[in-house]
């Protein structure tokens, strides 16, 4: 009985390999940013503020993408701010991911009134401005990274919830569903063993992007100053300096920017590419 | 005790039918299964036809508690089976298991054909899982070279095979096939029915089997079971019910049977 079914094999994605090389290079950057930075991020020197980046005329050897309006080394401060941005987008990633997918999946497969309170729930969430109740969450709780990840899985649960229970109740109509009843297993083994494995690609895409809007948050919260304590780089604080001092000195601002729009952008795109990857129908 | 597997007993079953809801109170509810009292006995082959929405797949999946029954009584194996719960159930499932229409859709896409088979013997705790895999797997005549495969990767007649494969592993008494031939071409469809006929006489087993095709039930089944809006029209042996129907919905159904007529000049 040989057909060619088996036999397809997919050719290896290349946005998959460019975000996730991007991403490697950001993880590597931050593990080992006390190496690879070339000052100290915090280092203030007045007699070396808005010194350009290396090419440009009027640079120093030692600065190689330029110093802020204090003297604090850009390229530093944007491989420090790596380690924040990373942090926030893993944990508050897998902890939003974790939060919103189990609700999803129980209110899509039991239905009744689990699904109601579940529902109302999402419903009211989303009538709420989402910054601004990170803002108004963070001011309560105070700034620091615990707050900014409490602030980021509380905003952003509902974004897998609606998505994973409206796929879970397409995936509970499937016969295969029916078929494990058969075989005789429980309700919650369903949902684990038959139901989840078919959500899987949809939750991948959705905790990578979950992970890029996370770094977003982080920045926007940066950029009003809520992040972090302010001293400490962040992109967000990087590109509000930045802002201030855009017309004598824009490397301030545009490389913290490159950095972050890359790495959303990378996060996006790995999902896609992780997607296909998952499904043995494209597999 | 008597040689009956399945005695139904004026069941009832009914959906709520929600586009005429009204704004307060409850739904007015669509009664599909209208009080059906039969027996099914041990090694019969059993033939339930009728049109589409006469109740046959939501009677098949009552009896085994794929839903929930309103009332009447179900007895499997002389156990009062129409009001249990799931768990209570749980031990049961192993003698009855389901065939059913769409093997695409009733074999999950992410588990291979090894695992789709050994899951219910997992459940019920069986051991030596891979040899009985492999012995279900060359019952149905698949090589074991499909244990790696995703449905995916087979035909449609492979992947009605592995349901099959599946719903033997656990050596049930009874089996429901729910339009298991409908989805295939002709010649799979003569395959499949050719290793439902030789299971049912080496494995002794109990087949209900749903069809709106009668060809393929006088073919396979002893006796049928005929069902015209939620209510049982006739039930005889098969050979009975085909040479003399007694009921006019009966004769009606078989009257639209095609039958190959040449006309004479057909042929040129």
């Amino acid at each position: 009985m040989a057909d060619g079914r088996a036999a397809v094999k997919r050719r290896i994605n290349p946005r998959l390999w460019l975000s996730g090389g991007w991403l490697m290079i950001l993880v590597i950057a931050a593990l080992a940013a006390p190496l690879l930075a070339p000052q100290d991020p915090l280092a203030q020197d007045l007699f070396a503020s808005r010194l350009p980046p290396l090419w440009q005329a009027g640079a120093e050897p030692g600065f190689p993408l330029g110093t802020d309006s204090l003297g604090r080394d850009v390229l530093s401060r944007v491989l420090y701010g790596a380690r924040v941005a990373l942090i926030v987008a893993l944990i508050a990633g897998s902890c939003t991911c974790v939060l919103g997918a189990g609700l999803g999946l129980v209110a899509g497969y039991y239905r009744g009134w689990p699904d109601m309170v579940i529902s109302r729930l999402i419903e009211i969430w989303m009538a709420f401005p989402p910054v601004l109740f990170a803002i108004l969450l963070i001011a309560v709780m105070g700034t620091g990274l615990t707050s900014i990840i409490v602030a980021i899985v509380v905003i952003d649960w509902t974004r897998f919830a609606r998505v994973i229970r409206a796929e879970a109740m397409s995936q509970g109509a499937m016969d295969y569903v029916a078929s494990a009843k058969v075989a005789g297993r429980g309700r919650f083994g369903i949902i684990l063993r038959e139901i989840l494995p078919n959500v899987l690609p949809t939750i991948v895409v959705l905790l990578t992007l979950e992970m890029g809007i996370a770094v977003i948050v982080e920045a926007i919260l940066g950029f009003v100053n809520l992040s972090i304590s302010s001293d400490d780089p962040t992109w967000g604080s990087m590109i509000a300096e930045g802002r201030a001092a855009i017309h004598h000195s824009w490397w301030v601002l545009v490389f913290p920017l490159i950095t972050l729009f890359l790495t959303v952008l990378s996060f996006s795109q790995l999902g896609e590419g992780l997607k296909d990857h998952f499904d043995p129908v494209l597999r | 005790m008597s040689d009956a597997l399945f005695e139904i007993r004026d069941l009832r079953l009914s959906f709520p039918d929600l586009a005429h809801k009204p704004l307060f109170g409850s739904a007015p509810r669509i009664e599909v299964l209208k009080g059906l009292s039969f027996d099914i006995a041990r090694g019969d082959v059993v033939g339930i036809v009728g049109g589409s929405g006469s109740g046959k797949s939501t009677l098949g999946r009552a009896m085994i508690r794929l839903l929930d029954v309103e009332s009447g009584e179900i007895r499997f194996d002389g156990t009062e089976i129409s009001q249990l719960g799931e768990t209570d159930l749980r031990p049961l499932r192993r003698r009855m298991q389901m065939i059913f229409q769409d093997p695409m859709s009733s074999l999950n896409p992410r588990h291979t054909v090894a695992r789709l088979i050994a899951g219910p013997l997992h459940l019920h705790g069986f051991d030596q899982i891979r040899a009985r895999v492999d012995q279900a797997l060359s019952q149905v005549g698949l090589p074991l070279s499909f244990r790696s495969r995703y449905p995916h990767e087979l035909s449609g007649g492979q992947r009605q095979r592995v349901g099959i494969a599946r719903a033997i592993a656990t050596e049930p008494e009874f089996i429901l096939a729910d339009e298991v031939v409908s989805g295939l071409d002709v010649s799979s469809q003569a395959q499949v029915l050719n290793l439902l006929e030789r299971l049912v006489s080496d494995m002794g087993l109990t087949l209900g089997f749903i069809s709106h095709d009668l060809s393929v039930v006088r073919r396979l089944c002893k006796t049928t079971l005929v069902l015209h809006r939620g209510e049982i029209v006739e039930q005889a042996e098969t050979a009975a019910l085909f040479g003399a129907p007694t009921a006019q919905y009966t004769r009606d159904l078989l009257d639209a049977i095609p039958l190959p007529e040449v006309t004479p000049g057909w042929l040129g």
